[in-house]
C-alpha cells in the first residue's frame, strides 16, 4: 500500500513522549518510523506539516450518528465525513439508536454503513439490557462477538438495583467495559435545566446535582462488589468529580470523560432562553464548571468527549422545555479542548492526552498514539490560525450548536486515517 | 418681528371682547374648558375675570392628539374633568396659542365624545400664522405673524410670559 | 428596618434577556419581563397607568388612541378572567380584538407554535397578547416576529406575568403612596410554580421596596430564591410579623399530587391568612391575591372579603394598567419634540 510521508510538523503525543519536530514515515497504513527513514522508503504523498502540530487521530468516546432510526436528523455518512473533517478519526456510538444495539445485526448494520463511508472509524457500545429497557441483560457476549467494544444504557434509567448490579455481574464476566452516565431519573424527570437561581428565575423544572450524584454513588458501589470495569461519561458537577477522585484513590478501576461544552458554557448561558444551550446533564453553575475544568487537569476525568448530537432545525424551534436537548459537537471539540491550553488553564499535553491516547486506552484500542507499529491515525493541527463557526463549516448535518459565531484559533488542516489522507482543509 | 404685548393685557381684551360676544349671541350659563397645560391657565384667569358660576371644566387632549404613533405616550397626562352633561350646552374651548389647529380638532373630537353641545365658541390668547386644518378662533388677544420655524410658547402659571424661539 | 437581601437583578440579568422589550431609544416594544427594566420604565408605566384610571372612572372610558390598530390574543393556556381584562383595555383603546383560542392539546410542539404565528402574521395584526403553558414561549414568539409586532407577555409557564407584577404595584402605590422604600411586603403561598410571585419579586425590588419576604414551605420554594433579592421565611407567624402588604398566591390542587404538600387542611393550618394572622400585620396592612382565591385553602373568607382586602381593586386597575402597557407599546419613537399646537 502507499508510503506516506509527513515532514517538518511538531510531533505532539504525551503518550509516547513526543514533544518535538520530526517527520513521520507511514506505509501500509501503520507507522514505520519517525524521525529518519526506514530503508527504501520513497513517499508516493508527502504532506508539509511546517508551522503545524502532529497529534494522534482524536478519538471521541460519545457521538451519535442518528442512524439507524433518525436518519431526519444525520446519518452515518454525514456524520463521519463531519468527524473526519474535524480531525476525529475513531468515534464512538452509544447504543439509543432505533433499534437499539442490542442484536449483533444491528451491529452489521452500522460496521456496513461505516465501511462504506470510508471515513472516521466507528465503534459501537453494546446495550447492556435488552431494547435499554433496564428489565433483562442483552446477549453481551455475542454483543462482544460483533465488535462491541463496551456496553452502556445510554440515559436511560435500571431501576431495579438487582438488576443493575448482576448486568454489571455479567460484563465483568465478558471482560467488558460498562460505561455509564449517572442520571436517577425520578430526580431529573421533566427537568431541563441545572436546578439552581437561573432556573428558579426563569421558570424552569430543575435538575438538581442530587440526580447525578445519587446515581453515582449507586453505580460505584455495584462497581465495587462486581469488579466491572467502568467508565463514567458526560459528568456535570462539582461533587460527581469529588467523587469519581476518592473512587479513584480508593483504587477503584475506573476512568471517566466530560463533554467539551461543560468544560466552556454554565448556566448562565440559558439566561435568554437560549435553546442550544439545552443539553442534558444541564450546564450547570460556574463552580462546577472550574472543578470540571480542574478535573480534567488533574487526571480525575480523563477524557474529553464531544457528546455529539446532531439535530433537524425543528427540534429546537420550541419554547426552551419543549426542545430536544443536545449540541452538534463534532467540529467543535479540538477546538474548545485546546482553547483551554491557550487559555492557561490546563496544560496541552493534558489536553491531547485527553483526546487522544485515554479514550483510546479506555476503548481498549491500538490506536491514539504515534508510536511504531500503531495505526496510522493522525491528526495534523494549525494552532495559530483565526476561523469562525458557522453552519457551512460545522460540517456535521445538524446545526445546532451555541458555539456559532464563536472565533477559534485551532483546526484541523489534514486528516489521515488508516494511512490515508482522508480530508485536507480548503480555505 | 412684531412686539407681542404682555399676557396680562391680552387677558383684560379677551375678557372684554368675550363678554360682548355672549351677550351678542344670547349665551347663557356657557361652561369654559381650558385645553392643559396653557389653556386650563388662561381659563382659570378668564374664568375669574368674569365671575362665571358654572365651574370651570378642562380637558387634556393627550389621547385624541393625531401623532400618536409619531411621538408615543405622554405620562403625565392629567384627567379631563367636564360636567357630567354637555348635552345642549354652549361651551367656551379655551387656549393658549392656536397655531395648526390641530389642538382644538382633537378638543372637539374629545368634547363629541362626551355628548352634543349646543355650540362651542373657541378662544386663543395669541393666534398665530401657520394654519393647517381650517379652524379659526371666535376671540384672539393678538394675531401674530412667524416663520415657520419659529415657536411661541406661554409659561406660568404665575407670572405668564410669553417665550419665543 | 430589616437589612434588605441582595438585590440579583443587579448582577445576574444574564444576555439580552431583557434587551429585546426595548426599541433603539429605549421605549418598550415587547412587555415579556420585569426582570431587567430601570425603575424609570416602571415608574412610568405606573404614571401612565394612572391617567387611564382616571378615563376609567368618567361616564365615557373610551379613548381613541389605538383606532385601526388590531390586537390578537393568542391564548394557548385557559384563561376567561385574564383574557377578558386584556380585551377590554383593548377595545377601551379602540382597538380591534381578535381572540384566537388554541386548544392545550395541539400546542406542546414548537411546530404548531411557529405555524399558528405566521398565519397570524399574515392577517397583520399590530400586537399579540401571548399566554402559554411554556417558560419563555413570549420571548419565543418576541424573537420570531415580524419588526413592528409588539409583543405582551400574558403569562407563561411559571417564568413571568408582569402585566400582574404591575398592577400589584400600581395597587400597592395606590394605597401606600410611591414610596416603596418604607414598605415590607411578604408574598405567601406556592412561589415555586408562580410566575406572579417571580414578577412581583422583580417589580418590588427594582422600585427599591424595603423587604420583600417570600413565606412558604421548603417545598413551595424555587432553589436560589434569597438570590431574586427576597428573605426567606419557612413561618407563617414570624414572616407575617408588621407587614404592609401581604399578597396570597393561590394554591393547586395538583400540588398534592406531586407530593409537594400533604394537604389543603394542613396548608391552611400552617400558612393560611386568618384573622389572627392578620393581625400580626401593621394595623392598615392590605391584602392582595391574583385570583382567583381558593377560600379556607389560602385565606380566610371573612379576610377576603374584609375592610383590608384590596382584591377587587386589583381586577379593576388590571385594565388601567394593561392599557397604559399596550399603549407605551404601539406609540413608540417618541422624541423630544415640543408638543405642536
Amino acid at each position: 500500500m502507499s508510503q506516506l510521508l509527513i515532514k517538518n510538523g511538531l510531533l505532539l503525543d504525551p503518550a509516547s513522549e513526543l514533544n518535538h519536530k520530526a517527520d513521520l514515515y507511514i506505509e501500509n497504513g501503520h507507522i514505520v518510523a519517525i524521525d529518519k527513514a526506514p530503508e527504501n522508503f520513497s513517499a508516493e504523498q508527502t504532506i508539509d506539516a511546517q508551522d503545524l502540530t502532529v497529534i494522534p487521530g482524536i478519538v471521541d468516546l460519545c457521538a451519535r450518528l442518528r442512524e439507524p432510526g433518525l436518519e431526519n436528523k444525520a446519518t452515518i455518512y454525514s456524520e463521519t465525513i463531519a468527524a473526519a473533517m474535524s480531525g476525529i478519526t475513531t468515534l464512538c456510538c452509544p447504543p439509543d439508536t432505533d433499534p437499539v444495539i442490542d442484536e449483533p445485526a444491528v451491529v452489521e448494520l452500522i460496521n456496513h454503513k461505516a465501511a462504506n463511508a470510508a471515513h472516521s472509524n466507528v465503534l459501537m457500545l453494546g446495550a447492556l439490557t435488552t431494547g435499554l429497557k433496564g428489565e433483562l441483560l442483552s446477549e453481551m457476549q455475542a454483543l462482544q462477538i460483533a465488535g462491541c467494544v463496551g456496553l452502556s444504557n445510554a440515559r436511560l434509567p435500571i431501576e431495579n438495583t438487582l438488576v443493575l448490579k448482576r448486568a454489571y455481574a455479567y460484563a465483568a464476566n465478558c471482560g467488558l467495559t460498562v460505561f455509564i452516565e449517572p442520571d436517577d431519573h425520578w430526580l431529573s424527570a421533566g427537568g431541563c435545566a441545572h436546578d439552581g437561581t437561573i432556573a428558579s428565575r426563569l421558570g424552569l423544572k430543575g435538575i438538581p446535582v442530587s440526580a447525578e450524584t445519587v446515581a453515582l454513588a449507586r453505580a460505584l458501589e455495584i462497581v465495587a462488589e462486581t469488579g466491572v470495569k467502568a467508565h463514567f461519561g458526560r459528568l456535570s458537577s462539582a461533587a460527581s468529580v469529588a467523587m469519581i477522585r476518592r473512587a479513584k484513590d480508593d483504587g477503584l478501576n475506573i476512568t471517566a470523560d466530560v463533554s467539551a461544552h461543560q468544560l466552556h458554557l454554565n448556566e448562565l448561558d440559558i439566561s435568554s432562553f437560549n435553546s442550544t444551550c439545552h443539553v442534558l446533564p444541564p450546564l450547570r453553575n460556574q463552580r462546577d464548571q472550574e472543578a470540571l475544568q480542574r478535573g480534567v487537569a488533574d487526571g480525575t476525568l480523563d477524557a474529553i468527549c464531544s457528546d455529539h448530537q446532531p439535530h433537524n432545525p425543528d427540534a429546537k424551534e420550541a419554547p426552551f422545555a419543549s426542545t430536544e436537548p443536545g449540541i452538534s459537537a463534532l467540529t467543535t471539540l479540538l477546538p474548545l479542548a485546546t482553547r483551554l491550553a491557550d487559555q492557561g488553564i490546563i496544560d496541552i499535553e493534558t489536553i491531547v492526552r485527553a483526546i487522544t491516547s485515554a479514550p483510546a486506552s479506555i476503548l481498549g484500542m491500538n490506536t491514539g498514539s504515534l508510536s511504531i507499529g500503531a495505526s496510522a491515525d493522525i491528526c495534523i493541527v494549525n494552532r495559530n490560525t483565526n476561523w469562525q463557526l458557522d453552519e457551512s463549516n460545522i460540517y456535521s448535518a445538524g446545526k445546532n450548536s451555541p458555539f456559532i459565531g464563536w472565533n477559534f484559533q485551532t483546526r484541523a488542516e489534514h486528516t489521515v486515517i488508516g494511512g490515508v489522507l482522508i480530508h485536507s482543509h480548503q480555505d | 418681528m412684531e412686539e407681542i404685548a404682555k399676557p396680562e393685557i391680552l387677558l383684560d381684551k379677551l375678557a372684554e371682547q368675550l363678554k360682548t360676544l355672549l351677550t351678542d349671541r344670547s349665551i347663557d350659563q356657557p361652561v369654559m374648558v381650558g385645553i392643559h397645560t396653557g389653556g386650563a391657565w388662561i381659563a382659570n384667569a378668564l374664568h375669574q375675570k368674569l365671575s362665571f358660576e358654572e365651574p370651570l371644566a378642562t380637558l387634556d387632549i393627550s389621547f385624541y392628539r393625531d401623532d400618536f404613533s409619531r411621538i408615543g405616550m405622554n405620562p403625565q397626562v392629567k384627567p379631563s374633568k367636564l360636567p357630567p352633561q354637555i348635552d345642549d350646552r354652549h361651551i367656551i374651548l379655551v387656549d393658549d396659542v392656536l397655531h395648526t389647529g390641530r389642538t382644538i380638532r382633537a378638543a372637539m373630537n374629545e368634547l363629541f365624545d362626551y355628548g352634543r353641545p349646543a355650540s362651542i365658541t373657541l378662544v386663543c390668547l395669541v393666534e398665530r400664522s401657520g394654519r393647517e386644518i381650517p379652524i379659526q378662533a371666535d376671540v384672539v388677544g393678538q394675531h401674530l405673524h412667524l416663520d415657520k420655524k419659529q415657536h411661541i410658547k406661554l409659561t406660568g402659571p404665575t407670572p405668564l410670559e410669553f417665550v419665543v424661539a | 428596618m430589616v437589612n434588605k437581601a441582595t438585590r440579583a437583578t443587579d448582577t445576574l440579568i444574564g444576555h439580552d434577556t431583557w434587551n429585546i422589550q426595548l426599541d433603539k431609544n429605549g421605549q418598550l416594544k415587547h412587555f415579556l419581563t420585569i426582570e431587567g427594566l430601570s425603575t424609570e420604565l416602571l415608574t412610568s408605566i405606573l404614571d401612565t397607568a394612572e391617567s387611564f384610571a382616571n378615563i376609567n372612572e368618567q361616564s365615557v372610558k373610551k379613548v381613541p388612541l389605538l383606532r385601526g390598530k388590531t390586537i390578537a390574543n393568542l391564548f394557548f393556556e385557559a384563561s376567561t378572567r385574564t383574557r377578558n381584562t386584556f380585551e377590554l383595555a383593548a377595545k377601551r383603546l379602540s382597538a380591534d380584538v381578535l381572540n384566537v383560542n388554541i386548544s392545550t392539546s395541539a400546542t406542546s410542539k414548537g411546530e404548531t407554535l411557529m405555524d399558528t404565528l405566521q398565519n397570524l402574521q399574515a392577517m397583520q395584526c399590530d400586537m399579540f397578547v401571548v399566554r402559554h403553558n411554556a417558560s419563555g414561549a413570549a420571548h419565543y414568539i418576541a424573537n420570531r416576529v415580524a419588526p413592528g409586532i409588539s409583543v405582551i407577555n400574558a403569562g407563561d409557564g411559571s417564568h413571568s406575568h408582569p402585566t400582574q407584577g404591575m398592577l400589584d404595584m400600581f395597587t400597592i402605590r395606590r394605597n401606600k403612596g410611591a414610596d416603596f422604600g418604607s414598605l415590607r411586603v411578604a408574598i405567601v403561598g406556592d412561589v415555586l410554580h408562580s410566575r406572579v410571585a417571580r414578577s412581583q419579586i422583580h417589580a418590588l425590588n427594582i422600585l427599591n421596596t424595603g423587604n420583600v419576604r417570600v413565606i412558604a414551605p421548603k417545598t413551595l420554594l424555587p432553589t436560589g430564591i434569597e438570590d431574586m433579592g427576597v428573605e426567606v421565611f419557612n413561618n407563617m407567624e414570624e414572616g407575617i410579623r408588621d407587614a404592609d402588604v401581604i399578597i396570597m398566591l393561590r394554591l393547586q390542587k395538583e400540588r398534592m399530587q406531586g407530593a409537594l404538600l400533604p394537604s389543603e387542611q394542613e396548608f391552611y393550618q400552617m400558612y393560611g391568612l386568618t384573622e389572627k394572622r392578620l393581625s400580626l400585620a401593621k394595623d392598615d396592612a392590605i391584602v392582595m391575591h391574583p385570583g382567583p382565591i381558593n377560600r379556607g385553602v389560602e385565606i380566610e373568607s371573612s379576610v377576603a372579603d374584609g375592610p383590608q382586602s384590596v382584591i377587587l381593586d386589583q381586577v379593576t386597575y388590571g385594565i388601567s394598567v394593561r392599557m397604559a402597557v399596550m399603549s407605551m407599546a404601539l406609540g413608540r419613537e417618541a422624541g423630544t419634540s415640543e408638543v405642536e399646537k
